[in-house]
């Protein structure tokens, strides 16, 4: 067992007994220069209150997105600010949170923030609230006050390598099924390929077309690929409960996958989280470097569209509206890749209000989808994506994240709209020109 | 103590003491939090251009993003009005340029007086918005301490003494023929500076290390600043 799995199990262990000093003392420990300067800068405008769905559909202050980080701010100040000693003496210190508090923020801090950074991008200060929040998760983890349901998805995934208990075999099926289907061979733990794919398990059990279209769309464009037998899980729910341990015993498989195989990259698969676990949090998790390149899909597909290695016939004449995937596109940096891949195979693309940057999020990002409790929640905030499909007048949706995907089914169906959401990958491999041994009877 | 020798107390110990206290506490503000170290991120930046994201940071977030202009936003609107008004104030009416020229030697042209009196209304009626919207929003009362009280009440305080202090003779010459007022308006700003490093009115340097810090992280993520 490595060191990352030994302290990830530690974790799991706290929910048996939460410490709210344990929490304090994380919350301080996160607390470094850049931390730090943005709680110093806060002039509790209230604007981010504007930008948090949550906040817009229940016009609940309390989820005002930088009230959520209370309890670190308050242990931040205690014992690290830069007039806390002073504040201590005079007895003008906040109280460290305790117990109480930090179960009434659990709440906050998780079922009502998807991480989505709508907050950080409207926030006149510069302060990078989500940002903030996914520290104060760590605290709320290490003491035992996160979310059950993400305590238990957190152990599956420890213990069988995904969330949802997807294993090998279960993958192994889809992959057989998916080469009948395509009558493609789906190459798996190839030695020196040029691409690894990794895919989320909901991809795995919910969308299993995209290992098809993914195969299609390589084959056209010369693409030597592999998938690992171990190692294949994308998601990691340590990224979502705020926990470096186990986001880094999670990671470490798929990097040990990616080396076992001498891959020269990995492939990060429809999943928002899963591409800033392994793109900007993988390295600074694991303490290194990765010796490999890190690409998204979307951002593969727009390379692959762009140097002409795709050949594609036809458009979708459907009204299509792109939901950008918060990870991807605010947070991750992929702006312009999905709009352009989207505008090769759909003739009458529509753009939703605030589209891009300040989409709204799916409602279920951040490992909110993984809470029961908050179902109703995600539910309600769905009314403003609604909102902008049908200010759009959107006839389907277009997603780069199979969590999107299924958290948008599930508020689709719930509001009983019909409303089809796509997967951006199986729209462009929808779209290919039929290769010779395709288009035989 | 006479209104004269209040004065001279106002521009001689008590003016050096809380520009002391203003330097020495925002100094240390800064050092105090610079000093608690940053990780290396070891991710590969899609830009090196972190010097320019940070300077993007710094002043793409002084307008808001157009998608979040709206009605419901009319706060952070008042809030343009009455930074602008008492930056206008501060920096360009003649006696303050006087009295920083006493101090220091330096001097530049005052704004014309009419141009004073036009900033002082919507800044009075700001800063009053401000602190409604702080009582009456449910999300600004949430957010809301002694700091923030504290803090709108020594910026406030500062402006009515000074309105209180203006007289035509003093506006035109620079020098005050009432020294009571005047020695209360600078015990007022004083007061200010006394507890800018401490409180939430630091936002005035620590703005620029918080825009910035996001600012790189972002430019370094390629992603939307």
């Amino acid at each position: 067992m490595s060191d990352f799995v030994a302290r990830a199990r530690d974790v799991l262990k706290a929910r048996a007994a939460p410490d709210a000093r344990k929490a304090a003392a994380e919350f301080v420990a996160q607390a470094q220069r850049d931390v730090a300067f943005q709680l110093e800068a806060c002039v509790h405008c209230g604007l981010c209150a504007e930008a948090c769905h949550f906040y817009l559909v229940t016009r609940d202050p309390r989820h005002t997105p930088v009230h959520k980080l209370r309890p670190l701010r308050k242990a931040y100040r205690r014992a690290r600010g830069p007039f806390a000693a002073l504040a201590r003496a005079l007895g003008l210190a906040p109280p460290a949170p305790d117990a109480a508090e930090l179960e009434q923020w659990s709440e906050l801090l998780y079922d009502s923030c998807n991480l989505c950074g709508r907050c950080t991008l409207v926030c006149p200060m510069g302060i990078d609230i989500a940002g903030l929040v996914r520290r104060a998760r760590e605290g709320m983890a290490a003491a035992g006050f996160a979310p059950a349901d993400l305590y238990k998805a957190s152990e599956r995934a420890l213990d069988t390598g995904s969330p949802i208990g997807v294993r090998w075999p279960a993958l192994r099926r889809q992959i057989e099924l998916q080469e009948q289907e395509t009558g493609l061979r789906i190459p798996v733990d190839v030695e020196g390929a040029d691409y690894m794919v990794i895919l989320s398990a909901i991809e795995v059990i919910g969308f299993p077309a995209v290992i098809g279209a993914l195969a299609r769309i390589f084959r056209q464009a010369v693409v030597s690929w592999t998938i690992p037998s171990a190692g294949f899980e994308a998601t990691n729910i340590g990224v979502q409960i705020g926990s470096r341990d186990i986001a880094a015993a999670l990671l470490e498989r798929v990097v040990d996958a990616a080396e076992r195989l001498k891959v020269k990259s990995v492939i990060s698969p429809e999943c928002g989280h899963a591409y800033t676990a392994l793109r900007w949090e993988g390295p600074n998790l694991l303490g290194r470097s990765l010796p490999f390149k890190v690409v998204q899909i979307t951002e593969l597909l727009d390379q692959l569209v762009r140097e002409g290695r795709l050949r594609l016939r036809g458009k979708d004449a459907r009204r299509l509206a792109f939901h950008d995937p918060c990870q991807l596109v605010r947070r991750g940096g992929l702006t312009e890749e999905p709009g352009r891949v989207m505008d090769t195979v759909s003739e009458n693309a529509v753009r939703m209000p605030a589209q891009g940057a300040a989409n709204f999020c799916c409602g279920g990002g951040g490992g909110v989808s993984a809470i029961h409790r908050a179902e109703k929640l995600r539910f309600a905030a769905f009314e403003l994506k609604k909102r902008q499909v049908e200010q759009a007048g959107a006839e389907a949706l277009v997603t780069a994240c199979a969590n999107c995907r299924n958290v948008l089914e599930e508020a689709i169906d719930e509001r009983g709209m019909t409303l089809p959401v796509l997967g951006l990958t199986e729209l462009v491999a929808q779209y290919l020109e039929p290769e010779p041994a395709e288009a035989k009877p | 103590m006479s209104a004269a020798e209040l004065l001279d107390f106002a521009r001689g110990p008590a003016l050096w003491f809380s520009l002391g206290v203003l330097i020495a506490g925002s100094l240390w503000r800064v050092f105090a939090i610079w000093r608690l170290g940053a990780r290396v991120d070891l991710s590969e930046p899609r830009s090196r251009r972190l010097a320019a994201g940070a300077l993007r940071g710094i002043f793409a977030r002084m307008l808001i993003r157009k998608e979040f202009r709206n009605s419901r936003n009319l706060g952070s609107f008042n809030a343009y009005v009455y930074h602008v008004g008492l930056a206008f104030i501060v920096f360009g009416y003649l006696p303050h340029i006087r009295f920083v020229e006493r101090l220091t030697g330096i001097t530049w042209p005052a704004l014309p007086g009419w141009v004073m009196y036009l900033a002082a209304g919507p800044t009075v009626v700001g800063l009053l918005i401000a602190l409604l919207e702080r009582l009456g929003d449910p999300v600004r009362r949430l957010l809301s301490g002694f700091d923030d009280y504290f803090s709108w009440l020594v910026t406030f305080l500062p402006l009515l003494t000074g309105m209180a202090a203006v007289n035509e003779a003093t506006a035109a010459s620079g020098a005050p023929l009432f020294p009571l007022p005047v020695a209360i308006h600078l015990l007022s700003v004083e007061l200010l500076f006394l507890w800018l490093p401490f409180g939430k009115l630091g936002h005035a340097f620590l703005v620029f290390f918080s825009r910035g810090l996001t600012g790189a992280a972002l430019q370094r993520k390629g992603a939307a600043i």
